[in-house]
Parts: structure tokens; sequence; C-alpha cells
């Protein structure tokens, strides 16, 4: 639950005001809000890949891997991805299923300015694992903001999934959906636009989670999860759930990772 | 309403004080048909904010102010110029579209003059949903005292299809179009001499960029460039351009890009690979740099889902 969590911020704030003069004030917030003040090593077990410069502030393509931990025993359970200066800086939360196999997730997100962006990956020994880049907000007539809404809300909740066969299997979950921040005031009615977004998205093959998405309003219009994972040539199930109660859900059959079958 | 002329006229006297007029040279490309040509260039405190073709049509009673363009600064100064060239009022303020190197001029032109803001009937929801992330951006690009008192103003009227505004003996015909440049595109014929305001749904020169959908944006090409008019104004670029044959380049890019960014997806490539390997375009455009990667991502986004 986000929202508790930002609610809960004010608090904390002033416990660790100073704490980190060299972190940005939006990142020790965060850790003090999010991960209650824990401590986090900075570790090749979490990668993260943005582009210098926010091409287009409404889609900014990240890339995350998971390295596995040097002790076999343990596994990245969950990962955070956070956009320091957003004014919803937890873009989304990632579970990864047990048995899975998640080495790598891709999505898009909004960025609002120039801003640190933060993966956290939170390992089965309840150890934290972090790592950053920066990324330098687009000037101009790029804005974070979907670029039709009208055609967003045609197709509200349509799924497709892409499937990569290769070394390492890949799907692409992308779902239709406008993912309004409600953080837009209609200058018309001078009310603010209602937030509409995809809030939880579960992906499973079969009965085995691949992995469940918590998401907020820094996911880009029509959200994209890419993965690679280890296929057990069950169909793939999705689930998606949005703020006003909509479920969308679908089933594809599995076409990749069949060698040796 | 004295009180509104009071006030009109004091926010003019302010904003013209506040902005004396930069050397804006109207150029008379038709008769009654004035175009102020903004630099090929992203916004910066050098060109002031003036980087998009704006202008203006003078019929026998009223004159319409066609983009106010990109700053407070470009608006008072297209005022002075319509007042260099004649006395009658500025009736209408009509945008081609959101963009801040278009709109953000208005308010010393409405302050001025009073006139009614004409728009898309999309362009509200959209200017207003990013209205204080494209004032942040001049504030970025131009300064903070050149955007003290910056403001956005949306239209008063609407247009869904089609419109015509009557000058005086001068008619303009208002098109709204579905979704290309941006969601919200709408040009401006005057049907007297034949010269098409084609706002941003024309770039030439400088690279285009996709805010709308690029399959929107190519559908309507053979609509488009069958307008009758003898000359376009493009949104950057010169003053005026050969029509329809100026279209062809921008065609040619948008058409190439999808092609290269088709290609991208059926071999299976991810968004960020996508941008690193479509190539830039042949030919002279500028600000290729700056705008590619981003057309790239609007593309990809949109095509992925054929």
């Amino acid at each position: 639950m986000l929202r508790t969590h930002m609610a809960v911020a004010a608090g904390l704030l002033v416990a660790t005001a100073g704490l980190a003069q060299a972190e940005s004030d939006a990142w020790s917030d965060i850790v003090a809000d999010v991960f209650d003040g824990r401590a986090m090593q900075q570790s090749d077990i979490v990668t993260l890949e943005t582009p210098y410069r926010a091409e287009d502030a409404a889609t900014v393509p990240v890339t995350m891997h998971f390295a596995p931990p040097e002790d076999a025993g343990l596994r990245v359970e969950r990962v955070t991805l956070v956009i320091d200066e957003n004014p919803a800086p937890i873009a989304a939360v990632f579970e990864l299923g047990a048995d899975a196999g998640v080495s790598r997730i891709d999505t898009r997100v909004r960025v609002q300015s120039y801003t640190n962006v933060h993966l956290v990956a939170e390992l089965s020994d309840g150890s934290l694992h972090m790592t950053e880049t920066f990324v330098k907000a687009s000037g101009g007539c790029s804005a974070p903001m979907g670029k039709d809404p009208e055609a967003a809300m045609a197709n509200l909740g349509l799924m497709k999934l892409r499937q990569f066969d290769g070394a390492n299997p890949e799907a692409q979950l992308m779902i239709r959906h406008p993912n309004n921040s409600g953080l837009q005031m209609d200058q018309l009615t001078r009310h603010y636009i209602p937030a509409h977004f995809i809030h939880s998205l579960t992906i499973a093959q079969g009965d085995a989670p691949i992995l469940k998405m918590e998401g907020g309003i820094s996911l880009s219009e029509d959200p994209s999860v890419r993965f690679e994972f280890e296929p057990n040539g069950e169909p793939i199930a999705v689930e998606a759930q949005d703020t006003e109660g909509n479920v969308f859900s679908e089933n594809w059959p599995i076409e990749v990772g069949r060698s040796g079958t | 309403m004295p009180a509104t002329d009071r006030t009109f006229a004091a926010a003019a006297a302010f904003w013209l004080f506040a902005w004396p007029a930069a050397a804006l040279d109207p150029k008379e490309v038709a008769p009654g048909v004035y175009v102020i040509a903004g630099a090929v260039a992203l916004a910066s405190p050098e060109n002031e904010g003036a980087i998009a073709n704006i202008g203006f049509v003078v019929g026998r009673k009223a004159v319409a102010a066609i983009d106010p363009g990109g700053s407070a600064t470009v608006g008072a100064s297209l005022v002075e110029a319509v007042r260099s060239i004649t006395d009658q009022p500025i009736r209408y303020v009509i945008y081609t579209h959101m963009h801040p190197d278009h709109v953000l001029g208005a308010a010393p032109v409405v302050a001025a003059s009073g006139a009614e803001v004409v728009g898309h009937a999309k362009l509200a929801s959209a200017l207003a949903a990013r209205a204080e992330h494209y004032l942040a951006g001049a504030r970025d690009a131009l300064g903070d005292e050149a955007t003290d008192g910056l403001e956005v103003v949306l239209p008063d009227r609407e247009v869904a299809a089609i419109a015509t505004l009557d000058l005086g003996d001068r008619p303009l015909s208002l098109r709204a179009w579905p979704t290309a440049h941006t969601d919200n595109d709408l040009t401006v014929l005057d049907e007297r001499t034949g010269t098409l305001f084609a706002g941003d749904l024309l770039f030439t020169e400088h690279l285009p960029v996709i805010d709308g959908s690029i399959t929107g944006w190519l559908a309507l090409e053979a609509e488009l460039t069958s307008l009758p008019a003898a000359r376009a104004v493009p949104g950057h670029g010169p003053a005026t351009v050969d029509w329809p044959a100026a279209a062809a380049a921008q065609f040619g890019y948008l058409a190439s890009l999808a092609d290269s960014v088709r290609a991208q997806i059926a071999k299976g490539a991810g968004l960020a690979e996508a941008v690193e390997a479509v190539p830039p375009p042949a030919g002279n455009w500028a600000l290729v740099e700056t705008f590619h990667r981003r057309n790239v991502t609007a593309a990809f986004t949109e095509l992925e889902w054929e």
C-alpha cells in the first residue's frame, strides 16, 4: 500500500533530516519511508539501464537485470523501481515468482524532471541491494502525459502478449490503459482529472507465478512489462486490476522454451 | 464593457512596456497575409521563444492571428507587428495545436485586443493537462525573468470538424484533423489567396516531431496535400513553401521511420534497443539529435500494437 507509506512520510522526515546530505532529499525520504530506513548495499545483484536523456518524457525505457546471489540458497524476492523526483516516486514493485527464473524486466516510465532512478532488490534473507542511475528530463513539447487519451480509453483493457524465443526466452505483456495520474487539473472544470491506473498485475504460468506487479502512476500509458523467464510449458495467465475496479484477464498458450520437450 | 476594456488596456500597456517589441519582421507572403518566421532551433534566451512560424491575416473588418508564438515577448511583438500594418482589431487568435512554442504568447495578444481564442475541440483538455509542465519548461529554457507572469490561455471556441471565420470579405476555413502531429491539429486556409497555415502538420527544415500518431499522420497525407492552396506556411522552416511539393520530405521521413521501426519490432527488439538501432534520417534536417530518438520511441510504442 504505497499510499499509506506516503502518508507517514511526513512523520519520518524529521528523523532522517540531515542524515544523508550527499544523497538527494527525495531519496533519503524514500529510504526512510518505504524501506523503514534499512541499510542497503550497492551490489551487482541488480543493474539498471535508463537512457541518459528522457527523449520522450511520457515513455522512458527502463531495463532491470537481476543476477543470482552468490549464496545459492538465496534469491531476489522483490524489486522496487523508484523515480525520485516524480510526484509519486514508487513506479512499481515487482514480486518475482520463486521458480520462474526472472532475470530481467523491461518497462516504461514517465519522468517529470531531472531525477535519480533507484532500483532496490530485496533478497530472501531480507537484505536490500541497490543501484541507481540519473535521467535528464527532456524539454520543450515533451510532456509526461499520454498522446491520445481518447484512443487509450476506447481500447481500455485490451491486452497483447508477445513471446520471444531464444537462449533466454522472453515475453512482453502490453495493456491498453491511459494510466492517468490524477495530478492534472482540468482547467475547464477546475477539478483534478481522477487518477485511473493499473495498480495490480499478475503474470503466471499455470499456477506458478512469474511476477506480480504493484504499479503506480509513474508507469507510462499502455503499460508494458517484458521479462526473461524459464517457461514451464504451462499457458501464460494474466490478470490486471485498475483503480476503478476493472479486472482484465487473459490466457495464452506458451510458445517459447519448448526445446527438449 | 468599459471595465473589461480598461483591464485589457492596462494589461496591454504592461506587456508592451515589459516586453518591447523585438525585431520580429512580418513578411507579406500574399496580399494581406503576414508571416513572422521563427528560428529553426530550440527555445533559448537568444531567440526569446520565437521558434515557430506565426502570422496574421488582415480582412476588411478584423485580423486573425494564427499562433501567438512561444513567449509573452513574441505575443507582444505580434501585436506590434499587426499595429504596424493595420488598425483593424485582432478578433481571433487561432491555435494550430497545443505546443508551447505556438501558444504561450497568447496572453498579451488577448490582453491587448480581447480576441476570441479558437482551437481544435481536443486542444483544451490536452493543453490544460500539460500547462504546468509547459510553463516550467519555458522557465527553464527562457529564464525566470522572461517568463514572469507567463500564462496559458485556453480556447473560447472549439472546432470539432470545420468552421469558417469571416474577417470581412475574407473567409478563413478552419479544419480540425484526427490525431497526427498531436491529437489537436488544426489548419487554416485563407481562401482568397490560397495560403494554408499548416501548423505542425507540415515541418520543413526542422525534423518532424511525433506527439500524436505516426500512422494517423501518414494516413492524412493524401487529404492534407489535396487542400487547394498555392503556398503553405509550415509550423517550422521558411515563411512560406510550395504546396504541396514541400510536404514530400516530411512524409518521406515518417514513412521510412515507420518502416525501420516495424523492422525492429518484427525482429524482437525492445524499445531501448530500437531507439539505438533506427538510423537517423538522410537529408538536411535540423534538430535530429533532439528529436529523432524521441520519434523512434513514439513510433515504437504505437506500432508494436499492430
